[in-house]
């Protein structure tokens, strides 16, 4: 019975990291999709980003509520509750940028989609391998610094990148309206900090991983 | 009234299955790895089967101590014991059945002229020593092993949790036994000499001696303290004073049943003697003690973190405090027994050795001695 109980939830656990997973590979071509004007396929991945955090919310309310009903890793479920919450937050914000470009729907100079696209794919591979190191915790919970230090690594990149196209957009003179430069601005700071997300449940996973050695 | 008489130890065995159940479940319930429900019901079988299978070597060696040869007596000395482990925890202060009961075995002994057995006396204190130091060596070899373990198998939290839980409840099944095996001679050693019940045979299949009913009732006892008192305090030793992981209590939990087996098992101690081995003196041992010996077994391992020389120093000046006041508790109702309600402490013309071994050597059980 209890091994069944384990196995299920086991399972969902796994399900909700590849949903994170998965919500990150839809941002990215979502994003490509906004980029290159493609609104038909940008609605597509919109609506599948959509559909995918609503999952990723009943499977995180599910796993919460086997772990303290069944009373079922009590020593651990502390950490895993917020570790869920965490990526949540992380589902959330790839979803709510998303749906950002669709109601604001930023005029991007196309001079700069090689910036847009190259950020995003940062901040995915900081997502990537937060998940990866999320999964990892599960299974060899004191061996997850190689994952974290990847995610680390895409989050200084995501910055970089960032930070070079905010430059870049505030000292082009073609773009006159001081209104569009913020709104690239915020655009290239929300994605951004779908990798300063990333590097924050990263932080966690080491300390969780710190309790487990001693 | 033979019931009467035999509710000082009955008190004894409520008191020990109330507070030493926790030194087995009490970090499985305290953090909810294993529920109360199923930490009382398997702690009270095995602690009754424990008792009953096993539970004379440890009495023996207590019987040798001192042989009770009236029931008013035997009764006094385990009321006392008991009016002293209530009275020095009320006072917060350390103390250990083990102890205790020795202690008004001793004050029996002065009160009725009798020779102690000092050769006895001193292989029990020399157990209430050895025993903690063998827990934390048992308890740090265990941690680096277990260690090892999970590093080879790598568990994700989820199967280490199973695990750990299953692994709990085996353990604290053996923990159980070996608590009955080796405590039950605190509860009802002291009534073996002078056991009111008949032999039982059933059919021709096996007989259950008169000492073994007597065991039995004294588990029963413990048992009714593990379901009526133990989850306060396994609560208040899960959440509180040690805290520990369910593996570390799981090594420490371990560690204490090997000890508590090892102080009473006949056959492994007739296998060291068979060997040439030094052998083990049958004792009951504290298990609070055990308990603490053993995490700081784990504390060692871990580079000597959340040592407390204070707890040591303390339990250190129970092994003299205990037995003394114990030894006064038990004098001086003695006295009072004898003088104010004229009920037989003791019997005047007596070999309390000779006639202590006889009683245990015609148990069945205790036929190898």
């Amino acid at each position: 019975m209890i091994f069944k109980k384990t196995k299920s939830l086991e399972e969902k656990f796994h399900k909700f990291l590849n949903l994170t997973n998965e919500t990150a590979l839809v941002f990215l071509e979502g994003v490509k999709c906004y980029l290159e004007k493609n609104q038909e396929e940008f609605q597509h991945y919109l609506t599948l980003i959509t559909k995918q955090e609503k999952e990723a919310d009943s499977i995180r309310r599910e796993i919460e509520t086997v772990l303290y009903e069944k009373t079922l890793l009590p020593e651990t479920r502390g950490d895993i509750f917020d570790l869920l919450e965490d990526l949540d937050d992380v589902i959330n914000q790839t979803e709510e940028t998303l749906l950002e470009f669709s109601i604001e729907i930023p005029d991007i100079p196309e001079k700069y989609n090689e910036h847009f696209l190259k950020l995003t794919e940062f901040a995915v591979n900081a997502i990537n391998q937060v998940v990866k190191a999320s999964r990892k915790f599960v299974q060899e919970p004191t061996n997850v610094e190689h994952n974290i230090h990847k995610v680390y690594f895409w989050e200084k990149e995501a910055d970089r990148q960032s930070e070079k196209l905010k430059r870049a957009v505030f000292r082009d003179d073609s773009i006159e309206k001081l209104s569009k430069k913020f709104h690239l601005r915020y655009f290239a700071l929300h994605i951004d900090m779908l990798a300063d997300k990333s590097e924050d449940v990263a932080d966690k996973l080491s300390i969780y991983a710190i309790k487990r050695s001693i | 009234m033979i019931l009467f008489f035999l509710s000082g130890g009955l008190f004894l065995g409520w008191s020990l299955g109330a507070n030493d159940a926790a030194n087995i479940f009490g970090t499985a319930v305290g953090t909810k790895m294993v529920k109360f429900r199923t930490a009382a019901i398997v702690a009270s079988i095995f602690i009754v089967l424990g008792a009953v299978i096993s539970g004379a070597g440890a009495s023996h060696t207590l019987g040798k101590l001192g042989a009770i040869n009236a029931i008013g007596g035997a009764f006094v000395v385990a009321l006392s014991a008991a009016f002293t482990v209530f009275w020095m925890t009320r006072l917060h202060l350390p103390v250990s059945t083990s102890q205790a009961v020795v202690g008004a075995i001793v004050g029996w002994n002065f009160f009725s002229h009798t020779k102690t057995d000092y050769n006895s006396l001193l292989k029990i204190i020399s157990t209430w020593v050895f025993s903690p130091i063998l827990a934390a060596l048992f308890a740090a070899l265990l941690y680096v092993i277990l260690k090892k373990l999970f590093q080879m198998w790598k568990l994700s939290i989820f199967r280490l949790d199973v695990y750990t839980r299953i692994a709990l409840v085996l353990v604290g099944a053996f923990g159980a036994y070996a608590l009955g095996a080796n405590n039950i001679a605190n509860v009802m050693g002291v009534f073996v000499p002078v056991s009111p019940f008949p032999e039982i045979s059933i059919g021709n299949l096996f007989t259950i001696s008169s000492v073994q009913q007597l065991f039995f009732l004294g588990a029963i006892a413990i048992s009714i303290g593990v379901f009526t008192y133990s989850h306060k305090v396994m609560k208040t030793v899960g959440s509180g004073v040690v805290k520990l992981t369910p593996q570390s209590a799981l090594v420490v939990v371990l560690a204490e049943s090997l000890v508590l087996f090892l102080f009473a098992s006949t056959s492994l101690r007739d296998f060291l003697i068979s060997h040439n081995l030094p052998s083990i003196p049958l004792v009951p041992v504290s298990s609070s003690q055990l308990v603490i010996g053993a995490v700081i077994g784990i504390g060692i391992i871990q580079g000597g973190r959340n040592i407390q020389f204070k707890t040591l120093g303390k339990i250190a000046s129970g092994w003299v405090t205990t037995p003394l006041i114990a030894a006064l508790i038990t004098f001086i109702a003695l006295f009072f027994m004898k003088n104010t309600f004229n009920v037989e402490v003791y019997k005047e013309n007596h070999n309390l050795a000779r006639n202590n071994v006889e009683i245990i050597q015609s148990t069945p059980k205790l036929q190898e001695y």
